[in-house]
C-alpha cells in the first residue's frame, strides 16, 4: 500500500491498483507482475513513480498517473518486502530468501545496486548482504532517520543496523516473565528523531531511544491495544504515531505527549496503515476487504469497500431479486449486499443489532440463513448463537422493504422460532401469499404467514400459521413448487409433498437409501419434476405427475442448483479432491454441459444470477449461461484455515485475474492474431461479471482456435458423457478416457501456443491460485 | 527433620504505617524512612537495605519532611516543629519551632550551613545549622499561601518554592522572589480546584514540578517559561526525585505508579537533548509520597507501607542479589517476646501490649494435620501505653511473671500474677535511674535478672518479688556509642551478648559481670543471634545472610563455622531478600539451630554436611521420594520451610512446641485506606 495524496496505490495479487482518494474510483491497474505483489514504495527521487516487488523476482518502477510500466529489475529471488530511502538513491533494499540456507523460511535484507541503463528490462546483478535474519512479516522492517539507520524486528530481537558504523545494535531487553507476549509485530522509526517504535504481540507499542547503547538504551511504553498491535506509522512530521490492532480501531498516539485519539469501529481489523507524503490523509486496510481514507483530524473521508471476507459463508448466496445484488454474510451480524455487476458492497444490513465486541472464544450471533421474496419486499433471516447444543439461541426475522429508507426495515422478531437448529428457509414463491417455510432439526416445520389485517398500527405482523411432522423424523430441505402448488419437505429419506393451502399431506415419495441433501423442483416447462440428491450419492428425479421415479444416476452429487430463468440445473459433483460440473435439464438425464475438473476442493455455495439482458451469440456449450450466471464458492481442502470460504470471483479476485492475466500474456506471445469482438469484450469487462475462471478458459481458447474444431473438442466429450452417464459402472474409466482423448486432440491440432486446457497447465494454474490463497490471508493488504 | 506441635498465631494484628517522607545521605549511603506514626527507620543502602535503627515514634508528631545534614538528621512536620534525630540515643535530640505554622518541606543548602522550611504562613524561614541547635536567620516571603515544597539550586543563591497554584523563586541575597511561576490549573477537575505544587526540583536550568494536576512540568530557570509538560496521571504527582547527574528523574503519583524521565539526544550523537518519559513501574497499590534514587536503584514509599528498592537495571552489570526488586513490608526486628517456660506471647504495639496465653492441645495425628483444641488461646492483658511516646521495646519474663517495655521517656516494669482466672499486674516502683530509657530489654532464663541496655551499657537489675535493685552496669571495652539491636542470653544465665548497630558484638560474663569477650567485627549488620543452650556457641546471622558460630567459651569460631565460611553458602540462601530475624534451637536435638525470616523459615542441621553449589538447595520433595539409604547421601543441612508466611516470629518453647505468629498479607492491605479510583480495562 502506498500513498499519494491524490491517488491511492494498493497491491492486489498480481496488480498494482491505482484509486483516487476523494472519489473512491478505481482508476488504473499497474499488470505486470506475474506472482504477488508484495511492496510497493513511491520512487524518492520522481513521486509519481512507483517501485512495486513481486514474489515473481521482479521490480518494476511504474508512472503511477498514467498506468505506465517504466522498468524492470528482474532481481532472481523471490521479494519479500522493498524498502527504499532517500538516502541512499539508486539502491534498492530487498528481502529475500537466505542463499546459503536452503530453509526458505530464513530471510536477509539485501541491497541491490540500481544499474543506469535505459534499458526497459536490467537483470540487478549487484546484491549486497545488509542484516541477516528478517521477519517475513513486511511492517517489521523500517528505515530511521534520513535512511541513517534501518530496524528490524524479528521474535524477540530489535536489530538497528547504522550504515555510517555498518554496525547493527541489538536488543534482547524483554526479559519475557511467564506469560508475557512481547514478540515484536511491527516497526516505525520515527522521521526526525531517533526513535524506534515497535509494535508488540500484547498489545504494547515501546518508543526506543538511546538504542546506539550497548546497556544504557531505554523505552517508553504505549498501551492501548489489549491485543496484537498490527501495525504502526509515524506521521511524516512525526508528531502522532497512528497504531492499528485486532480491535479494528486507529490510535492515533501524540509524540512526546501522554495523549491519544481513537477513531473506533472502522470494520475489520487493521492490517496495514500509511500516511500521504503531507500527512494530510491516511488510509488504513482492514481484514475485511476495506480500505478508508482518513483525515488527519480522524474524520473518514472515504471507503473503498471490496466484498467483505467474513469468517464463512453461513447463508447460502442469495440473489436480493429487487437490486440484483449478491446477499451473503459480511461483517459479523451483518448481511451484505454486493453489486456483482459494479464490484461494489451496495449496503450492510445490520441483522443482529447488538455492538460486535471483538473478543476471543466470545459467543456471536451469526446470521445463519436468509431468504428473499419473489419480488424482494420481504426477507426473513435467521440467527443463532451458541456451539453447543443446550445453549443455542435462534432468532427468526421478518424484514420489509422500506420505499423511503431505502433498505429493509424489521417487521417482526420470533425469538426461538424452532427447539432446534433450522436446516432450511424458503418463501412462497408467487405474490399472492407471503409465506414462509422453515424446517428445522426439532422434527417439525412450520408455516409463517404475514397477518392481513393490520391490527396494530405498525402494519401486518408474522405468525405461525401451520406445524407440520412426519413420524418424528427430522426434515432437511423444503422446496415450494415453481407456482406455489406444492411445497416438498424432505424427512431425512422421504419426501413429503404438502398442500401449502389446505396443509394436506398429499402424497409422500422416498428413495432409500440415503437421507435427502438437497431438494428442487423443476421450472418451466420441467415443473412437474421433483430433483433430490442424496448423502448415498443418487441423484433422483420424480416425476410429480405420475408421483414415480423418473430416472436416478449414481453420482457424488455435493450441490444441486435450479436456475430461476431457464429449466436447467447445475450438479456440483466431488470426484478425488476435484470438483466437476454438470448442467442439465430435468426432463432429459443428458447433460447439457460438463466441466471436469473445475476447480480443487469442494464447492459450498453457488449461486445463479440472472443477466440483466440475455447473452444472445452463445455457443452451444455455452447456451445455458446465456440467460444467467452461475457463481460459486469453493472450500479448498488444501487451505490452511478450511473454514475460510473464499468466493471464487470476487473476493479473491486474484486468482481470477491471475488467470485473465495468463491469457493476456498469451495474447502478447500471438501477436498477429486478429483480436475478435468477443475476445476484446472479455478482456475489457471486469472480471468478475465474467463467468467462473475454468469455463472462461475453454472459451477464450475456443475464441482464439479456429472456431469449428473447438466447438468439436468441446462437444464431443459431454455427448460421450451423457452416455456414460447411463452405463454408471463404466463412467469413470470412460471420463477418463475422455479427457485423454480431448488431450491428445488438442495436441493433435498442432497448435504449441495453446495448451491451455491441457490437464497439467490446468493443475499448474491451480496452484497459483492455491499459493494465492495462503498469500491472500497475509498479503491482500501489502 | 523432627516433628513439632505447631501454633499457629494468627492473632498479632500488626499494622505497618504508611511512609510520608524520605530522605537519602549519599555520604553514609543511608536511607532515613519516616512513617505516619512519627517513627523514623534508617537503612543502610549498602547492606542490602538492612534496617539499621528505628527511632520510635510519638502521637500526635508527624513528620512531612526529613533532611540530611552532613550525619545529622533533621525532621519537621505540621506540628511546626524543627526536629534533629539523635541517631545513637533513638530519640530526638531537640526540637525548635520554627513560628510559621505547619512545616511542609525543609531542605538544606548544598554547602550544608543552613536550613530552610516551607511553612504553612507562606514564608520560607532560613535556619543556621549550629553546632547542637539550629538558629532562626530570616523569613523569605510571606504572602497568603502555604508553601508546600522547596527546592534549593546547587549554587546555594536561590531556593524555589512550589506553593499553592503557583512556584516562587527567591532569591537569597536579596530574600525577594525573582520569579513566579503560575501552573495551571487541571482541565479534568474544575477550575476552581486549586492546583497544589507537591514537588519542586532545582536543576542546574531547569526548574521541575509536579503538582495536583498530574502534570510534570519544566521550567527554564532564566526566563521562567515552561519547556515542556508531560501529563502522568489522571491523579497527582506526589514526589519527585533527580538523579545526581541529573540525567534521570523520578515522579511518583497517586496512582501508586513511579514514572522514569531521562534527559536523553534527540539525535543520537548531537547536542541537542529533551527530557523524554520513558519508563513506568507500578509496585504500590496506593499513593506514591517519598521517592529517592541511590545510584542504581530507585527507592519508593508511600500509604501502602512498603518500601519498594527497584534497581534500575542499564546501570547494573551483573546479576546478583542487588539486581532483583526488593519490597520491604515486615519488620526487620522482632516484635514478639515469647515466655518459653509459661507459654505466653507478648505482641507489642506501638502504643500497647498485648499478652496472649496460647491455646492448648491433647490430640495427636499424622504430620500435617490440625489438631483439636483443648483450649482456646486466651488474651490476658491488654496494657496501655502512659504517656506519648510510642514503645520502642519489650520483653515478658520466661516464667511469665514479669513484664517490661521501654519508651524514649522511660522504662515500666510489671510483676504479673496469675490466678486461675484472674490476671492482675502490679507495676514496680523505684527503678534505678541509670536505666532512664533502653534500646533493648531482655530477662534472665531463670527470671531473676532484667538486662536493659542503653547505648553506652548494658545494665542488671536483680529482681526479686519485694521490687528490684539495680546491681552493675557494664560498659563495652570499646566505648562505642551505637546503640544495642540485640541482646541474647545463654540459657545457664552465665553470659550475655550484645550486638549494636555497628555489628559489634560483645560478650559479658553474668556471673563474674564483667566483659567476657568481643566477636570479630563482621561487614554485615547482625541481624539475628542467639547462644546454644548445651555448647553456649553463639549463632550470628548478619544481613548479607552469612552464618556464624562463636564458641564463647574457647572465644573463637567453631570448626562447624570455619567449614560454612570456607565452602560458602549456597546461592539461593544467599538471594533471599529478607534477613534472619530469629535464632532459636531445638532443646532435643543440639545439632538443630531454627532460623527464620519473614517468608520462612529454616532448620540447620549442623551434623549434616553444608550444600553443595550445583546441588538442589530445596530438595526435600526430591528426598522423600528417594528410598531410606539413599536419603542420607543427598541430605543437606538446610532444611526450609515455607508452609507459614509472613513469619514475625518463630519460637520454641520448653515442651517442645513450636509458636509461629503470621501476618496474612491480605489483613495489611484490606487494613488499608481505599486507593484512588482507576479505570481498569474490561470493568
Amino acid at each position: 500500500r502506498s500513498r499519494i495524496h491524490k491517488f491511492l496505490l494498493c497491491a492486489s495479487g498480481d496488480l498494482v491498483k491505482v484509486f483516487s482518494t476523494s472519489t473512491e474510483e478505481w482508476v488504473h491497474v499497474l499488470q505486470g507482475h506475474t506472482n504477488v505483489v508484495t511492496g510497493i514504495t513511491l520512487n524518492p527521487a520522481n513521486q509519481l513513480q512507483v517501485y512495486s516487488s513481486s514474489a515473481d523476482g521482479t521490480v518494476r518502477l511504474w508512472d503511477f498517473t498514467d498506468g505506465i510500466l517504466i522498468k524492470t529489475f528482474v532481481i532472481g529471488y523471490p521479494i519479500a518486502t522493498l524498502l527504499v530511502s532517500n538516502k541512499h538513491e539508486g539502491i534498492l533494499f530487498l528481502v529475500v530468501p537466505a542463499k546459503d540456507n536452503s530453509n526458505s523460511e530464513c530471510l536477509q535484507l539485501v541491497a541491490a545496486h540500481v544499474p543506469k541503463t535505459l534499458e526497459q528490462e536490467v537483470e540487478v546483478r549487484e546484491l549486497s548482504s545488509v542484516l541477516p535474519n528478517i521477519s517475513p512479516n513486511p511492517r517489521a522492517v523500517g528505515f530511521g532517520r534520513e535512511g541513517e539507520y534501518i530496524a528490524s524486528a524479528e521474535g524477540l530481537k530489535l536489530i538497528v543496523y547504522f550504515f555510517r558504523d555498518q554496525k547493527p545494535y541489538r536488543s534482547v531487553p524483554l526479559i519475557s516473565s511467564k506469560g508475557a507476549k512481547n514478540t515484536f509485530t511491527c516497526v516505525s522509526c520515527h522521521p526526525k528523531d531517533d526513535c524506534v517504535a515497535t509494535g508488540h504481540e500484547d498489545g504494547k507499542i515501546r518508543l526506543w531511544r538511546n538504542f546506539n547503547q550497548k546497556k544504557e538504551y531505554t523505552y517508553t511504553t504505549l498501551h492501548w491495544h489489549h491485543s496484537v498491535v498490527n501495525t504502526l506509522c509515524f506521521t511524516p512530521e512525526g508528531t502522532t504515531l497512528l497504531s492499528g490492532g485486532i480491535e479494528s480501531v486507529l490510535v492515533q498516539w501524540q509524540y512526546d505527549r501522554n495523549s491519544k485519539y481513537i477513531l473506533p469501529r472502522l470494520g475489520g481489523s487493521i492490517t496495514h496503515i500509511s500516511v500521504s507524503a503531507d500527512g494530510s490523509l491516511f488510509t488504513t486496510s482492514h481484514s475485511d476487504n476495506k480500505i478508508t481514507v482518513i483525515q488527519s483530524n480522524l474524520k473518514v473521508s472515504a471507503v473503498i469497500q471490496g466484498l467483505v471476507k467474513g469468517e464463512a459463508v453461513h447463508t447460502d448466496l442469495v440473489i436480493d431479486p429487487r437490486s440484483k445484488a449478491l446477499v451473503l454474510n459480511g461483517k459479523p451480524g451483518h448481511l451484505q449486499f454486493y453489486s456483482l455487476q459494479r464490484d461494489k458492497q451496495l449496503y450492510n444490513l445490520d441483522i443482529v443489532q447488538q455492538e460486535y465486541i471483538y473478543q476471543e472464544g466470545l459467543d456471536q450471533y451469526e446470521v445463519v440463513k436468509a431468504a428473499f421474496d419473489a419480488h424482494g419486499s420481504c426477507l426473513a433471516t435467521v440467527e443463532e448463537r451458541g456451539k453447543k447444543l443446550s445453549d443455542t439461541e435462534i432468532t427468526l426475522k421478518f424484514w420489509d422493504y422500506n420505499e423511503t429508507a431505502q433498505s429493509f426495515v424489521l417487521n417482526t422478531t420470533v425469538m426461538t422460532p424452532h427447539d432446534n437448529r433450522i436446516t432450511s428457509m424458503c418463501f412462497f414463491p408467487t405474490a399472492e401469499t407471503t409465506m414462509v417455510v422453515t424446517t428445522a432439526r426439532d422434527g417439525c416445520f412450520k408455516a409463517w404467514l404475514l397477518g392481513q389485517e393490520s391490527d396494530t398500527e405498525n402494519g401486518p405482523s408474522w405468525s405461525c400459521d401451520f406445524v407440520g411432522r412426519y413420524h418424528d423424523l427430522q426434515p432437511t430441505n423444503c422446496c415450494f413448487s415453481a407456482d406455489g402448488s406444492l411445497l416438498a419437505v424432505s424427512f431425512q429419506e422421504v419426501i413429503t409433498i404438502w398442500n401449502p393451502e389446505t396443509w394436506e399431506l398429499l402424497t409422500t415419495l422416498c428413495q432409500p437409501p440415503g437421507n435427502i441433501k438437497d431438494l428442487c423442483f423443476g421450472r418451466l416447462s420441467c415443473s412437474r419434476y421433483l430433483l433430490a440428491t442424496t448423502t448415498k450419492n443418487m441423484l433422483c428425479c420424480w416425476n410429480l405427475l405420475t408421483c414415480s421415479l423418473e430416472w436416478s444416476t449414481s453420482i457424488a452429487v455435493t450441490l444441486l442448483k435450479a436456475d430461476p430463468l431457464s429449466e436447467n440445473m447445475a450438479v456440483f459433483t466431488l470426484q478425488k479432491e476435484q470438483t466437476d460440473l454438470f448442467v442439465f435439464k430435468p426432463c432429459e438425464p443428458r447433460p447439457l454441459f460438463t466441466q471436469n475438473a473445475l476447480c480443487v476442493g469442494e464447492v459450498q455455495r453457488a449461486i445463479f444470477v440472472p443477466r440483466e439482458e440475455p447473452l444472445d451469440n452463445c455457443d452451444e456449450s455455452s447456451l445455458w449461461l446465456n440467460r444467467s450466471q452461475l457463481y460459486f464458492t469453493i472450500n479448498p481442502v488444501c487451505h490452511l484455515l478450511p473454514t475460510q470460504a473464499v468466493i471464487d470471483d470476487s473476493v479473491a479476485v486474484t486468482p481470477f485475474y491471475l488467470l485473465l492475466g495468463k491469457h493476456r500474456q498469451r495474447e502478447q506471445e500471438m501477436c498477429g492474431l486478429p483480436v475478435t469482438e468477443q475476445q476484446g469484450r472479455l478482456l475489457h469487462t471486469a472480471a468478475h461479471v465474467l463467468p467462473p475462471a475454468s469455463f472462461l478458459c475453454n472459451m477464450f481458447v475456443k475464441s482464439l482456435l479456429i472456431s469449428q474444431t473447438g466447438v468439436k473438442v468441446e462437444t464431443e466429450p459431454s455427448e460421450q458423457q451423457a452416455e456414460s452417464e447411463k452405463e454408471e459402472e463404466e463412467s469413470e474409466e470412460e471420463m477418463d478416457s475422455c479427457d485423454a482423448q480431448q488431450d491428445r486432440r488438442v495436441q493433435g491440432l498442432g497448435v504449441e501456443t495453446v495448451p491451455l486446457i491441457s490437464k497439467a497447465q490446468e493443475r499448474e494454474l491451480k496452484k497459483v491460485r492455491r499459493t494465492d490463497y495462503s498469500w491472500l490471508s497475509c498479503l491482500s493488504d501489502s | 527433620m523432627g516433628e513439632f506441635t505447631v501454633h499457629r498465631v494468627r492473632f498479632f494484628h500488626y499494622m505497618p504505617s504508611g511512609i510520608c517522607a524520605m530522605a537519602f545521605n549519599r555520604r553514609t549511603e543511608r536511607l532515613a524512612v519516616a512513617r505516619t506514626d512519627g517513627s523514623v527507620e534508617l537503612y543502610s543502602r549498602t547492606d542490602h537495605f538492612f534496617q539499621e535503627k528505628v527511632v520510635p515514634g510519638r502521637q500526635q508528631r508527624s513528620i512531612q519532611a526529613l533532611c540530611w545534614v552532613g550525619k545529622r538528621l533533621f525532621g519537621a512536620g505540621l506540628s511546626g516543629e524543627i526536629a534533629e534525630f539523635d541517631l545513637d540515643n533513638l530519640r530526638l535530640k531537640f526540637s525548635q519551632d520554627a513560628y510559621g505554622g505547619p512545616i511542609w518541606s525543609i531542605v538544606c543548602n548544598p554547602q550544608g550551613t543552613h536550613l530552610a522550611a516551607g511553612c504553612e504562613d507562606g514564608t520560607v524561614k532560613l535556619f543556621e545549622i549550629l553546632e547542637d541547635q539550629i538558629r532562626f536567620e530570616r523569613n523569605m516571603g510571606g504572602q497568603k499561601g502555604r508553601i508546600i515544597s522547596l527546592a534549593w539550586h546547587s549554587s546555594g543563591t536561590k531556593i524555589a518554592a512550589g506553593m499553592i497554584d503557583m512556584i516562587k523563586v527567591f532569591d537569597l541575597d536579596s530574600g525577594n522572589a525573582v520569579q513566579r511561576l503560575l501552573v495551571e490549573r487541571g482541565s479534568r477537575m474544575q477550575q476552581s480546584q486549586e492546583c497544589v505544587v507537591w514537588s519542586v526540583l532545582f536543576l542546574s536550568d531547569i526548574i521541575v514540578s509536579g503538582d495536583s494536576a498530574g502534570k510534570v512540568k519544566m521550567w527554564d530557570v532564566n526566563t521562567g517559561t515552561l519547556i515542556k509538560n508531560h501529563q502522568v496521571t489522571e491523579w497527582d504527582v506526589l514526589t519527585l526525585s533527580v538523579s545526581q547527574d541529573e540525567t534521570s528523574l523520578f515522579a511518583g503519583t497517586s496512582e501508586g505508579t513511579v514514572v522514569q524521565f531521562q534527559l536523553l539526544d534527540v539525535v543520537l550523537g548531537q547536542e541537542e537533548k529533551e527530557w523524554v518519559r520513558t519508563r513506568t513501574f507500578k509496585n504500590h497499590t496506593h499513593d506514591v509520597i517519598a521517592l529517592a534514587e541511590a545510584d542504581t536503584v530507585i527507592i519508593s514509599g508511600g500509604m501502602d507501607t512498603q518500601l519498594v528498592v527497584r534497581p534500575l537495571l542499564d546501570k547494573l552489570d551483573f546479576k546478583s542479589r542487588d539486581s532483583s526488586l526488593l519490597k520491604i513490608l515486615f519488620p526487620q526486628r522482632s516484635l514478639v517476646s515469647c515466655a518459653k517456660k509459661a507459654g505466653l506471647l507478648l505482641f507489642q504495639y506501638p502504643t500497647h501490649l498485648e499478652l496472649w496465653r496460647l491455646g492448648d492441645t491433647e490430640g495427636h495425628g499424622p504430620p500435617g494435620c490440625i489438631l483439636p483444641v483443648s483450649r482456646n488461646p486466651e488474651k490476658l492483658l491488654h496494657l496501655k501505653i502512659k504517656g506519648e511516646d510510642h514503645v520502642c521495646c519489650s520483653a515478658v519474663a520466661p516464667c511469665g511473671e514479669w513484664i517490661a517495655y521501654s519508651t524514649t521517656s522511660g522504662i515500666r516494669l510489671y510483676r504479673l500474677q496469675r490466678d486461675n482466672k484472674n490476671v492482675s499486674i502490679t507495676k514496680v516502683p523505684k527503678l534505678p535511674k541509670v536505666l532512664r530509657h533502653a534500646h533493648q530489654l531482655c530477662f534472665s532464663p531463670d527470671s531473676s535478672h532484667l538486662y536493659g541496655t542503653t547505648s553506652s551499657a548494658v545494665h542488671v537489675v536483680a529482681l526479686t518479688s519485694a521490687g528490684c535493685k539495680f546491681e552493675h552496669s557494664l560498659k563495652p571495652k570499646s566505648g562505642s556509642t551505637h546503640p544495642v539491636r540485640l541482646l541474647a542470653v545463654s540459657s545457664d544465665g552465665k553470659f550475655l551478648a550484645s550486638a549494636n548497630s555497628n555489628s559489634e558484638i560483645h560478650i559479658y560474663n553474668m556471673h563474674k559481670l564483667k566483659a567476657h569477650c568481643t566477636v570479630p567485627v563482621y561487614r554485615s549488620g547482625v541481624s539475628a543471634m542467639g547462644i546454644h543452650p548445651e555448647t553456649n556457641n553463639l549463632v550470628i546471622v548478619h544481613a548479607d545472610h552469612q552464618i556464624f558460630e562463636f564458641s564463647i567459651e574457647q572465644m573463637q569460631y567453631t570448626d562447624w563455622s570455619r567449614r560454612v565460611q570456607k565452602e560458602g553458602l549456597h546461592h539461593v540462601w544467599l538471594e533471599r531478600d529478607t534477613p534472619v530475624i530469629n535464632v532459636t534451637f531445638n532443646p532435643q536435638n543440639p545439632n538443630h539451630v531454627i532460623l527464620h525470616d519473614s517468608y520462612m523459615f529454616c532448620i540447620i542441621d549442623q551434623s549434616l554436611p553444608l550444600p553443595d553449589r550445583k546441588s538442589q538447595f530445596h530438595n526435600q520433595l526430591t528426598l522423600k521420594s528417594l528410598p531410606e539409604a539413599e536419603r542420607l547421601k543427598h541430605s543437606h543441612a538446610f532444611k526450609e520451610c515455607k508452609l507459614y508466611q509472613p513469619l514475625l516470629c518463630v519460637d520454641m518453647l520448653e515442651n517442645q512446641s513450636l509458636v509461629v505468629v503470621e501476618r496474612p498479607l491480605l489483613d495489611i492491605t484490606t487494613n488499608l485506606p481505599a486507593p484512588v479510583r482507576q479505570k481498569k480495562f474490561a470493568t
